[in-house]
């Protein structure tokens, strides 16, 4: 095998950068919108500037779970839908770790559906990437939990005929503490959404509507102007006691994020709901761990288990 | 109410007269229901054992409904080593009538038939046992005054049993009142004066039943540490925390559950996590994903579950990550038999996946080998960086043991991650060496990170479609598990070294087989007992011990399947092209009865007599002389 060190390691304390961020070249089909969410999560590094060896990138199976090979973190490449119970593992196992979690609207919300629910209602640190396109795309165009009523697929040859998932309305009722919505499209707000997830002390979820265009191409049109649609921003309130601020959205307000789901495609776009009250399951964990020692005087671990053996006999 | 027995008087004057016979072991059986609280009986019995340092095995069985329904508790205890529960009873106590018409055949000819008259009515002219009736309930309800109802029926008859075999009155007195401790007072009352009533029972009835356990062979050599009693899933959870564990994930499923719960409440002292998941999936996911943050992780189901972890557990043989998976094996296929004992998922273990995935899987034979094998399914996985299957079975995951405690000083593992930095050739899978991870959070010195996949991949981690790298990978994921079987130590092998017959078994059926052997050779059979431990990859050198036998035997709780063989003799002849390998297989839901091995062996020896022998039910050392 070749050496592995083509460029000598930055030490400790260098700036990330793309350049260092970035790892095997994408196998993404060209013009495919999971590029720009990469664009973006590179930004998103570089502006938080973690630790190099604390960042973790996660993927479950699907074209965006390819993500943690195109980035030089930490990371791997999990079974189909169980991306999120292994980062649990990951965020349990060691609160130190930044971790980052991409997939797409099967993993997440067809195969892994249930696990979505659970570690959201949980409230584990991690941040879930969705990279929407409402298809099938690794397995070449099969109707998705997401794919609208009517579309065309190998396994719908006729137009799908099955009620589509709505993906905000599902993360809201998730518990996810943190809920934002995005559009590959859209570099700076994709940017901007990540990084407000990454600083969420919770588990924080994106959902990023990513075009497919082999398989599904033009299937977020609506929401881009340049092809004729509308791109309509969340007014988030600012709370300045202001006549407009009374109309602007309280991204704490549950029930205004179920509204703001429940609105006509392609909807709004940016943090519907966020929740900073909720303890993390890693804060709670932590606490039983506390409690535990106080009880047991923080005995070491070779006491403790004499301890419990003497009270077998 | 202090005790109206002192210990210094067991029996008190009334039965000055009676000398105690002596026994060696005695089998007794409690029948009732599963709300009558005759388990803790069994445990009380168990753990006065452990402290007189008299060997015990304990046997359950539990109704999978939730509350009502039939139980049993029985245990053997004895002096000297108690191989297993026994096939029949010394002594029956009924608390119902259903108890009785259920169990009363299970009782030997001479045994004690102990019944509650309140609710059973026995067969009048059955003259074959020695029946003591006695109002159990009404005695019950008459001590513990009336608002008791019949709550510590249980007590009165561990009262009634510690007089009968001359037990320890003060120890019990003792357990009793570690076991209700920071309860409400009443309740250690209630149980105290259960228990003195049933000691203090005064019938003529009991007078002749007056028996004492042979003193201890102080020639045997011990330990020196005390004995500690405790079933076979505690002695996992807590070779888990000797060995290191302190992560894990669980979903509930029986017999599995008192493994998570015992970790999810002492881990956290420990400062680690056990999670109850959503599923048996996320169960595994969750623990892998703890294993790969460098601390090799556990997770555990029966078969119904680890059938729903299979795909993640192929990834963890193709990412190389550790992590050790217990299967308390109960009765399939499906749901089954989920509260009988089974050994139906050996193959499923092995081989139960997509792909080619070796790995490695191990089986206690008793309770103290559960925790034994525990620490030693941990330090494979840590070792070789790769899956475990730790294959127990409901037999041993409620069967309460005594044993000498663990020399925790010498064996307790002090489990740090190495997140150090790792050195600039740093590579997830080398093919020339096992693979070991850096943990996230570990830099590495070339700025390049690693990736865990189930992708086929290069040595870097990267994917590869190359075939000639799928083949070295399948050669190397191939190649450490041979490595280990190089290292493993032979079989437990006893008796004759040679001869007509070598009866080989795994997991629970190890006492048994003992058992089994001695009556084998009493009846001047040449035979030995091989005991298979580690079930896979399995230890080399079997084929020149099988080849010293006209016969081998494999015992085993499985079907024999379409092809007439259970699963690790099917698994034996395929590695051994031996013919001489045959199989004694059952599926009841029961653990093996000695009896029933001893015939095994009989018909595919074709010896008449042993055969004939194993139908003729022996006296109870109970019996009246």
């Amino acid at each position: 095998m070749s050496s592995a060190v083509a460029t000598p390691p930055a030490p400790a304390g260098t700036p990330l950068t793309k350049k260092i961020l970035t790892a095997d070249h994408p196998t993404w089909c060209p013009g495919c919108g999971d590029f720009a969410v990469l664009a973006s999560f590179y930004r998103v590094l570089e502006k938080l500037q973690y630790p190099h060896e604390k960042i973790v990138t996660f993927a479950g199976i699907g074209c965006s779970s390819r993500f943690p090979y195109f980035v030089n973190t930490h990371g791997g490449h999990f079974i189909h839908g169980r991306a999120l119970p292994f980062a649990a593992g990951i965020s349990l196992g060691n609160d130190e770790l930044h971790v980052f979690v991409f997939g797409g609207d099967g993993d997440g919300f067809s195969i892994g559906g249930n696990h979505l629910t659970h570690t959201a209602r949980k409230n584990v640190r991690l941040t879930y990437v969705i990279m929407d396109n409402s298809v099938y795309g690794l397995t070449k165009k099969q109707t998705s939990p997401t794919s609208p009523i009517g579309f065309k697929s190998k396994t719908d040859p006729w137009g799908a005929i099955d009620q589509p998932i709505n993906p905000m309305r599902t993360l809201l009722n998730s518990g996810a503490t943190f809920v934002a919505r995005s559009h590959a499209t859209q570099v700076n707000h994709m940017t901007e959404m990540m990084l407000r997830a990454a600083r969420h002390d919770g588990f924080s979820v994106v959902e990023i509507l990513s075009e497919c265009v082999e398989f599904f191409e033009g299937a977020f049109d609506a929401a881009v102007p340049r092809k004729g649609g509308t791109w309509t921003l969340i007014d988030e309130k600012k709370n300045d006691h202001s006549p407009e601020d009374a109309q602007r959205h309280d991204p704490t307000d549950e029930v205004a994020a179920f509204k703001l789901a429940g609105q006509a495609w392609p909807g709004a776009f940016g943090v519907f709901y966020e929740n900073k009250s909720r303890a993390t399951k890693n804060a709670l964990e932590a606490d039983l761990i506390r409690k535990a020692k106080e009880r047991t005087k923080g005995a070491a671990d070779l006491a403790l288990l004499q301890s419990t053996f003497a009270k077998m006999r | 109410m202090v005790s109206p027995n002192t210990p210094e008087t067991p029996g008190g004057t009334e039965r000055s007269s009676v000398a105690p016979r002596s026994i060696k072991d005695v089998v007794i059986r409690l029948a009732g229901n599963s709300q009558d609280g005759i388990q803790a009986v069994g445990g009380f019995l168990a753990r006065l054992a452990g402290r007189s340092e008299q060997d015990v095995m304990t046997y359950m069985t539990i109704p999978s409904t939730i509350s009502g329904g039939p139980s049993i508790f029985q245990v053997r205890m004895g002096t000297g080593d108690i191989l297993s529960a026994g096939d029949r009873a010394d002594m029956l106590v009924a608390f119902y009538q259903h108890s009785y018409d259920a169990h009363v055949s299970s009782l030997r000819p001479g045994g004690v038939l102990l019944y509650d008259s309140d609710h059973v009515k026995p067969v009048e002219e059955d003259r074959r046992f020695t029946s003591v009736a006695c109002p159990i309930t009404s005695a019950t309800v008459e001590a513990l005054g009336g608002t008791a109802k019949d709550k510590g029926k249980n007590m009165f008859v561990l009262g009634l049993i510690a007089r009968i075999f001359d037990l320890d009155v003060a120890k019990l007195t003792t357990l009793i009142r570690e076991r209700f401790a920071g309860k409400n007072e009443d309740i250690v009352r209630n149980a105290l004066l259960g228990f003195d009533a049933g000691y203090a029972w005064p019938q003529n009835n009991l007078r002749d039943l007056f028996y004492r356990f042979e003193a201890i062979d102080q020639a045997v050599a011990r330990s020196g540490r005390p004995q500690i009693t405790l079933d076979g899933n505690s002695a996992i959870a807590y070779g888990f925390i000797a060995a290191g564990v302190r992560y894990g994930a669980g979903y509930p499923i029986t017999p599995w559950s008192s493994i998570m719960e015992t970790l999810r409440t002492e881990l956290p002292k420990y400062g680690g996590i056990f999670v109850q998941c959503e599923d048996e999936i996320a169960s595994i996911s969750t623990a892998l994903g703890f294993s790969y943050t460098g601390s090799v992780a556990i997770t555990g189901s029966a078969g119904p579950g680890l059938s729903l972890k299979m795909e993640a557990l192929s990834w963890a043989t193709m990412a190389e990550m550790p992590i050790v998976v217990v299967n308390v094996q109960r009765g399939g296929p499906s749901t089954g038999m989920p509260t009988n004992v089974e050994q139906s998922d050996l193959m499923q273990a092995i081989y139960g996946s997509h792909g080619d995935t070796p790995r490695v899987v191990l089986a206690p034979k008793n309770v103290e080998d559960c925790f034994y094998t525990a620490m030693e399914a941990v330090r494979i996985a840590r070792e070789y960086s790769t899956p475990v299957l730790l294959l127990t079975d409901q037999g041993l995951s409620s069967r309460i043991e005594a044993f000498d405690e663990p020399d925790l000083p010498k064996l307790m593992i002090d489990a740090k991650v190495d997140r150090s930095e790792r050195s600039a050739d740093f590579k997830p899978y080398p093919l020339d060496r096992v693979t070991r991870h850096a943990p996230a959070g570990s830099r590495i010195a070339s700025g390049k990170y690693p990736t865990v996949t189930g992708l086929e991949h290069d040595e870097l981690g990267h994917p590869t479609g190359s075939p000639k790298l799928h083949a070295q990978m399948n050669a190397k994921r191939r190649e450490k598990i041979k490595a280990l079987a190089a290292t493993l130590p032979a079989p437990e092998h006893s008796g004759e070294a040679e001869g007509d017959v070598l009866l080989v078994t795994w997991g629970s059926n190890w006492g048994p087989g003992r058992e089994a052997l001695a009556r084998v050779q009493a009846a001047g059979i040449k035979g030995g007992h091989m005991h298979i431990r580690h079930v896979h990859p399995l230890p080399n050198g079997l084929e020149a011990v099988f080849a010293r036998y006209r016969r081998i035997v494999v015992a085993e709780l499985n079907d024999e399947g379409v092809y007439g063989f259970g699963q690790l003799a099917l698994m034996l002849r395929a590695r051994l092209a031996n013919p001489a390998i045959v199989s004694v297989c059952k599926t009841d839901g029961l653990t093996f009865k000695v009896s029933e091995l001893v015939a095994g062996i009989a018909r595919h020896i074709g010896h008449a007599a042993l055969l004939e022998s194993v139908g003729t039910a022996r006296p109870s050392p109970l019996a009246a002389r």
